[in-house]
């Protein structure tokens, strides 16, 4: 007994540090491996996921790469990301500036989507939120200018809703109107067909993802005009009727115009001259 | 050329070319009827496979999830929808039943890979080896879900050679190369059988899932071994024969009982001797080699 | 800027020239110094519409590199629209034919061969034989007949997209040349009906407003016009007056929702056709509310009645024309006042919004703008109307509303007529590119008119047919019968714009008995269907001028060189002039009129004439001295434009009509574009009107001086259903139309990758429960299917245009998926224009 014991605590040492060999390679490799993880956390900007994408965090935990989506795509819009793609190794996205998303109305890829990863509770391809769309160039945006371009709402699936055309006076041709699109949050989609339909060289409009595309109000602030509209009246009762000191002819709304002229009040003259002249100057006071 | 940098010479002179790697072109056919079957969708139009090895879908009925991914998700806290549960479990019932590793083998394209490796490391006579455990797999086994729990990401799949490779066949690789590159260079160059029979955690996943499997590899004529080593020399996991081979005096049965043990029947392609066959994990009673030698269900024909 | 050796040559030769003359050429010797690196900017009037936007071209080292929007110019200033800032493109396909291509197998002409590069000479050749075979018979069918019962077998299918001279020349080479009157314009397609309402209303054509009635008029009304994707830079100062005037008002109607409804004040959606119940119910209503203005009415305005039940314009045989009592009838009767009013009492409130499926709140608002005395109302229109069975009644039951109200002729209270095309006023209604048109509204029926033509073109007396020709659709028919047997498509794509392509196009141009050349820039679907195609220059490639839909006459100068060996329209034609002898076009009864004429060439009595070849070669310039080049001027020896030009302003000024003055042609290439009739060097803005039109005498007022009276019609005309309404097979209307981002059949604009990235294909507009119905998802192929052929494209139930339920919309510029399979060529019997916004099909999963 007495002799074997050294050659067993010899075995001993060597398991030993044959393990701690190994947990240190493995740990090291681990360690990198988590590393590099955590940075490929970051989608980059100009990559979207699919519909019914979970958060990228909790999406890169869900999703196990096996491309069902992308063969379910009707349009070849998706595409698994390889090594070479800044976008986490084996998991689909799409670049709107080469094929957007169609938002075909059954979504074939989240159906395809065997984990839910995409969200099978999308169903209504409108509610999905793969991005934000964002003029970011407004210097070089065409109708920003007045041309008559709006490329990126003709094509829009939710015209009029995701984007619309906000008109006004063209100061520089004074005779045209501008037509500034406007993107709508509570509308846009996402699926990229403005920001590839732009006719720029390089597109004014950029489908971002949310957490770039969107500001945050902050905490201690509400928009007056939409708490007063989601409670349905003032959230102070309103005031007692106001009473104000006028001349004659005119009078004050609260609410609304302000000072009021009534009719014909506004100036001591008719409209039509004649009626001054052929008044005759014995009426004048 | 020393036996052993052609194992099966004999065998071949005894048996004929095709006797002697039947299995090995069974599974080779296999593999490549697998990958076949994923690839006939985007090359031929012919949709009867979806998706890849992590998860499929198959005449757009059967779904088929990696169990192991199943479980690296599960792992960061994430529970897949019915459909990858389904899919997980049929495979998992296929794997209990035929032997985890079986994938390795039978499926999994790196195989090809590191099997070529392997050969080609023979071929050119490499003896290099850097001494790793074979429980390395099982750390990083660990780890693997470890990192999982951590980042709540399948950290694995940036890497994983397996899913690289299977998916980069189907849907591009692209910079993938590099990393089959680096396995195919480290075994031939590093490590003998170092990916697969070292390393890679999905093997080591694969092998607790195979532990009791049924389907062995069996050393059913063990009497009539003649000590040539070929089966050793081919085997992807050597260290599982001596036991089944050599064990009758230490009271052991011919069952080839590791987990370890990927069933892919090089052993049985390259005995001169006819010693192994498939059989099942049942009548593994030392004596049972005799006794069992021509009931097993899966011998080699003469 | 480049200078051509033939450039440098030429100018030194001037400039020398001035010098021993003692005169300096401004810019000669700037312009021989300047900087190979500057680009060099001239004006030129947009390619696409009939907006007539102005854009400057910046040319560097012969090549179009840059346009802007003319900030100078009084249209645009400065802006473009999204084909307008892709100008610079349209020239650069990697496709652009450069060489003439003949059909051939074995080195020898064969209808089914292949299409072979051929010399223009070898071109030319084996075009002037196919066409003299057939003048050859026309001569012998001809023999002994007066001019009045002239006969041809060939004919052209021109455009409103030629430049003023092309549409001149080769009206003057097919009515003079080949006494043919075979020729017809694009613009058959597109503004036959706002001519025939203009003739018969007012009998002058055009319209009387201009672009300035956009800031004037207190609301406007859109009958059947998306202006906000098909004028673009107009729909922009119409939302400007809306956004900056107080109280302006926007009133769309359309047979579906497109995107002028996102403006729209009142906006409403009709049954198609019943826009002719609509518009008789706002004169019904004027009346009963007596809301008329009778001091108008009593001085200038006549009340009319038209035939009614006229057919279809259909082939003959096709029971719908068998059954019609007045097939093709459109001659006035006087009515009264008293009449007129019962005829349009039908048309109330009630049975109006159910036939027309608009409610009744909407149209009673636009009722009462239109009866409102104190609001000014400019009404417009385009396909909607013109495309239309009842097209030319449209436009005149439009007018009966401003002339009820004498909201006419003024600032602000104006019918106006846009125009598609970009010179479909300055060319092919100007120019009277049409089978029954001369220049400056004559008509090649009306002998007088002849004999002015034949008197400014210094020809024999009868040289002109008198007979009206065959029209757009008209060809086609005759091409499939095998009675016009030379054709000559230029400056359109008539395989893929005519309706119907399957039954009667197609047939037409691969008639074994037939020889078609077309004259395009690039293969399109009507070249792929010609025996020759030659290789045509395009817009700045040539010196041109074009007429937009105000009035507005504007030129440009030739900017760069075209490619390869193609030549411009202008000069195919007078260049093929020169193929065909006097004696092989013209009788001997003719010939012995003017006996000086024998032995000459057609160029000879018609171009080289000593009046169209009057001004020599000189050098182009301008205020900066850059030179430009003349191709036409260079091959042929003498200033082409001009001549052409100057001979074409003496139908303004010496025939009978007044009121269609241009200026002279230098001041063209002086001014960014004028509006006619320009006397003493004045522009007009509103013709009629007494202080705007110099031909309204004091005292007067208002006078329709087009007419002999000098009183504009009022033309009661009933509703009457379509052609063709859905059923229970085909069950559902289309429309067609075009989309913002194309122009036409796309044969430019398609080319441009920008604007085809941004509308790849046609798709197929329709209602989601239409769609649902049928089993159709959104993107989904589905097949459109008429009687006479079928399409496939991808379905659309989202985006700019919503159609109700039970009509679809397709865009016809997709060369690969040609709706006018799917079409019926049904036009309307008085202006022949066919109506493509109507007939029935029905979409099924493919």
């Amino acid at each position: 007994m007495m002799g074997s014991k050294p050659q067993i605590s010899a075995a001993r040492r060597r398991f030993l540090v044959d393990m701690a060999r190994t947990a240190g390679g493995v740990a090291l490799f681990a360690g990198g491996l988590g590393l590099y993880a955590r940075q490929a956390h970051s989608l980059p900007s100009l990559a979207i996921r699919p519909p019914g994408a979970r958060d990228e965090e909790q999406f890169l935990g869900s999703c196990i790469r096996c491309g069902l989506c992308v063969r379910d795509c009707p349009f070849d819009t998706l595409s698994l990301a390889t090594l070479d793609d800044a976008v986490a190794l084996g998991t689909p996205y799409f670049t709107a500036r080469s094929i957007p998303c169609e938002m075909c109305d059954d979504i074939p890829c989240v159906k395809a989507c065997p984990t839910g990863a995409l969200n099978p509770e999308l169903t209504d391809i409108d509610a999905a939120r793969m991005g934000l769309a964002v003029l970011i160039d407004q210097e070089n945006c065409l109708n920003f200018q007045g041309l008559r371009c709006e490329v990126c709402y003709s094509v829009c699936p939710s015209i009029d809703k995701a984007i619309t055309l906000e008109r006004h006076h063209n100061p520089r041709s004074d005779k045209h109107a501008v037509f500034i699109p406007v993107v709508h949050s509570d509308h846009c989609t996402g699926c990229g067909k403005c920001e590839k339909a732009c006719v720029l060289e390089k597109a004014a409009i950029k489908i971002l993802p949310m957490y770039l595309a969107r500001g945050e109000l902050g905490q201690h602030y509400r928009w007056g005009w939409e708490e007063k509209q989601k409670a349905g009246r003032s959230l102070v009762t309103p005031d007692q009727q106001h009473q104000y000191n006028l001349p004659e002819g005119q009078r004050y709304d609260y609410a609304g115009e302000g000072l009021i002229y009534e009719q014909g009040g506004e100036l001591p003259f008719d409209a039509d001259p004649l009626e001054t002249l052929n008044r005759g100057l014995e009426q004048q006071r | 050329m020393t036996g052993l940098q052609q194992p099966g010479i004999a065998a071949t002179t005894e048996r004929g070319w095709f006797a002697r790697h039947k299995w090995l072109l069974a599974r080779r056919f296999s593999q490549f009827a697998i990958l076949g079957l994923f690839l006939l969708g985007p090359w031929l139009g012919i949709w009867m496979v979806k998706g890849n090895l992590t998860s499929s879908r198959t005449l757009d009925v059967l779904p088929l999830t990696d169990p192991f991914i199943f479980l690296q998700s599960l792992a960061t806290g994430y529970l897949p929808e019915l459909t990858a549960i389904i899919g997980a479990l049929l495979v998992v019932a296929f794997y209990l039943l035929v032997g985890g590793r079986v994938f390795c083998a039978w499926v999994c394209p790196v195989n090809i890979v590191t099997d070529t490796a392997h050969w080609s490391r023979r071929r050119l006579g490499i003896n290099a080896a850097s001494r790793l455990s074979p429980n390395a797999r099982y750390w990083l086994l660990g780890a693997v879900l470890l990192l999982a729990l951590i980042t709540g990401s399948l950290a694995w799949e940036l890497v994983n050679p397996v899913s690289v490779l299977h998916r980069g066949l189907i849907f591009g690789m692209g910079f993938g190369w590099l990393i089959i590159l680096a396995i195919f260079l480290f075994d031939l160059l590093v490590s003998r059988r170092g990916w697969c029979g070292h390393l890679c955690p999905m093997g080591a996943f694969y092998s607790a899932l195979g532990t009791h499997s049924l389907v062995r590899v069996r050393a059913d004529r063990r009497e009539h071994c003649n000590d040539c080593m070929d089966c050793y020399a081919v085997c992807p996991e050597p260290q599982v024969i001596r036991l089944a081979l050599k064990g009758e005096q230490q009271g052991k049965g011919p069952v080839i009982s590791s987990a370890h043990c990927t069933n892919c029947g090089r052993c049985i392609d390259v005995c001169s001797k006819e010693v192994f066959t498939f059989g099942s994990r049942f009548h593994n009673r030392p004596d049972a080699s005799r006794q069992h030698q021509h009931s097993s269900g899966m011998e080699v024909p003469q | 800027m480049k200078l051509t050796r033939r450039d440098f040559i030429k100018s030194n030769a001037i400039a020398a020239t001035a010098t021993a003359a003692g005169i300096t050429i401004p810019g000669v010797g700037g312009a021989l110094a300047a900087s190979k690196d500057v680009i060099r900017w001239d004006k030129a009037p947009c390619r696409f519409c009939g907006t007539g936007c102005s854009v400057l071209v910046g040319t560097k080292e012969g090549r179009v590199v840059a346009t802007q929007g003319d900030p100078d110019a009084p249209v645009n200033r400065g802006l473009n629209c999204i084909k307008g800032y892709f100008l610079s493109k349209i020239m650069y396909g990697k496709d652009r034919l450069t060489q003439p291509l003949l059909r051939k197998t074995n080195g020898k002409y064969d209808k089914n061969g292949e299409f072979t590069p051929v010399s223009w000479d070898e071109a030319f050749d084996v075009m002037a034989e196919k066409f003299k075979a057939a003048l050859k018979n026309d001569m012998e069918a001809n023999r002994g007949k007066p001019a009045d019962e002239v006969v041809s077998t060939v004919g052209m299918f021109g455009s409103g997209q030629w430049t003023v001279f092309e549409g001149y020349a080769a009206l003057k080479l097919y009515k003079a040349g080949f006494r043919s009157n075979h020729i017809d314009p694009n613009a058959r397609h597109c503004m036959a009906s706002a001519v025939g309402g203009f003739m018969r209303a007012f009998g002058a054509d055009e319209p009387m407003g201009c672009y300035d009635d956009l800031e004037h008029a207190d609301a406007f009304v859109l009958w059947g016009s998306n202006m906000s994707e098909m004028h673009p830079i107009l729909w922009s100062r119409l939302t400007d007056t809306r956004l900056t005037k107080p109280g302006c008002e926007v009133h769309v109607l359309s047979t579906f929702e497109h995107r002028c409804f996102d403006l729209g004040d009142n906006n409403m959606v009709f049954v198609p056709q019943t826009d002719l119940a609509i518009l008789n119910y706002i004169a019904n209503y004027i009346i009963q509310k007596k809301a008329y203005n009778q001091a108008f009415i009593d001085k200038h305005v006549n009340f009319t009645a038209t035939p009614t039940d006229i057919g279809y314009g259909l082939r003959p045989e096709h029971p719908l024309e068998q059954k019609a009592a007045n097939a093709g009838g459109g001659k006035l009767s006087a009515i009264s006042f008293e009449e007129y009013a019962k005829s349009v009492e039908p048309y109330t409130l009630e049975y109006t919004s159910k036939l027309s499926g608009v409610p009744e709140a909407n149209l009673e608002r636009l009722a009462k703008l239109y009866a409102d005395p104190a609001r000014k109302v400019t009404s417009f229109w385009t396909m909607g109307f013109n495309q239309h069975t009842r097209g030319v009644w449209a436009n005149g039951l439009v007018y009966n509303i401003h002339l009820l109200m004498g909201k006419i002729s003024e600032p602000g209270n104006s019918p106006f007529s846009l125009t598609g095309q970009p010179s479909a006023c300055g060319t092919a209604r100007e120019v009277g590119t049409f089978s029954h048109r001369l220049p400056a509204d004559y008509v090649v029926n009306k002998k007088p008119h002849r004999d002015l033509a034949e008197k400014i073109w210094k020809l024999p007396e009868g040289t002109v047919p008198g007979k009206v020709g065959y029209h757009a659709v008209l060809q086609n028919r005759m091409l499939k019968d095998g009675k016009l047997n030379a054709y000559w498509v230029m400056c359109n794509n008539n395989m893929q714009a005519a309706a119907n392509m399957n039954e009667e196009t197609y047939p037409g141009y691969r008639n074994p008995a037939n020889f078609i050349v077309v004259s395009d820039p690039y293969p399109t679907v009507t070249a792929m269907a010609a025996d020759l195609i030659l290789p045509t220059a395009m817009w700045t490639e040539k010196e041109g001028a074009y007429g937009n839909a105000e009035r507005r006459t504007q030129f440009w100068r030739q900017q760069v060189k075209a490619p390869g060996e193609s030549r411009s329209d202008l000069w195919q034609l007078v260049e093929f002039s020169k193929r065909f002898k006097v004696e092989e076009v013209w009788p001997e009864d003719l010939l012995a009129k003017q006996p000086e004429s024998r032995g000459k060439t057609l160029y000879d009595v018609l171009f080289a004439n000593g009046q169209v070849d009057k001004f020599k070669m000189q050098l182009v310039t301008d205020d900066e001295g850059n030179i430009y080049g003349n191709q036409e001027m260079d091959d042929f020896g003498f200033y082409v434009q001009k001549g052409l030009f100057e001979e074409y302003r003496r139908f303004q000024l010496e025939g009978p009509k007044v009121g269609h003055e241009l200026a002279t042609f230098d001041t063209y290439h002086k001014v960014r574009g004028l509006r006619w009739p320009v006397i003493d060097g004045k522009e007009t803005l509103w013709r009629y009107r007494e202080g705007y039109d110099p031909y309204v005498k004091k005292g007067q007022e208002v006078a329709f001086y087009g007419n002999e009276d000098g009183r504009a019609n009022v033309i009661t005309a009933p509703y009457e259903p379509a052609a063709e309404s859905p059923d229970e097979e085909f069950d559902l209307w289309l429309s067609t139309g075009r989309v913002l981002e194309h122009w036409h059949s796309g044969s430019m604009t398609r080319r441009v990758p920008e604007l085809y990235r941004a509308f790849p294909d046609a798709v197929i507009f329709m209602h989601p429960d239409d769609a649902k119905e049928r089993g159709l998802r959104r993107g989904v192929p589905a097949r459109i299917v008429s009687r006479r052929g079928e399409m496939i494209a991808r379905v659309e139930t989202r985006g700019r245009n919503r159609p109700p339920r039970g009509l679809i919309f397709v865009p016809w510029f997709d060369a690969s998926r040609l709706i006018n399979k799917v079409t019926l060529d049904a036009t309307d019997p008085l202006s022949k224009e066919t109506d493509y916004k109507k007939c029935a099909v029905k979409v099924a999963k493919v």
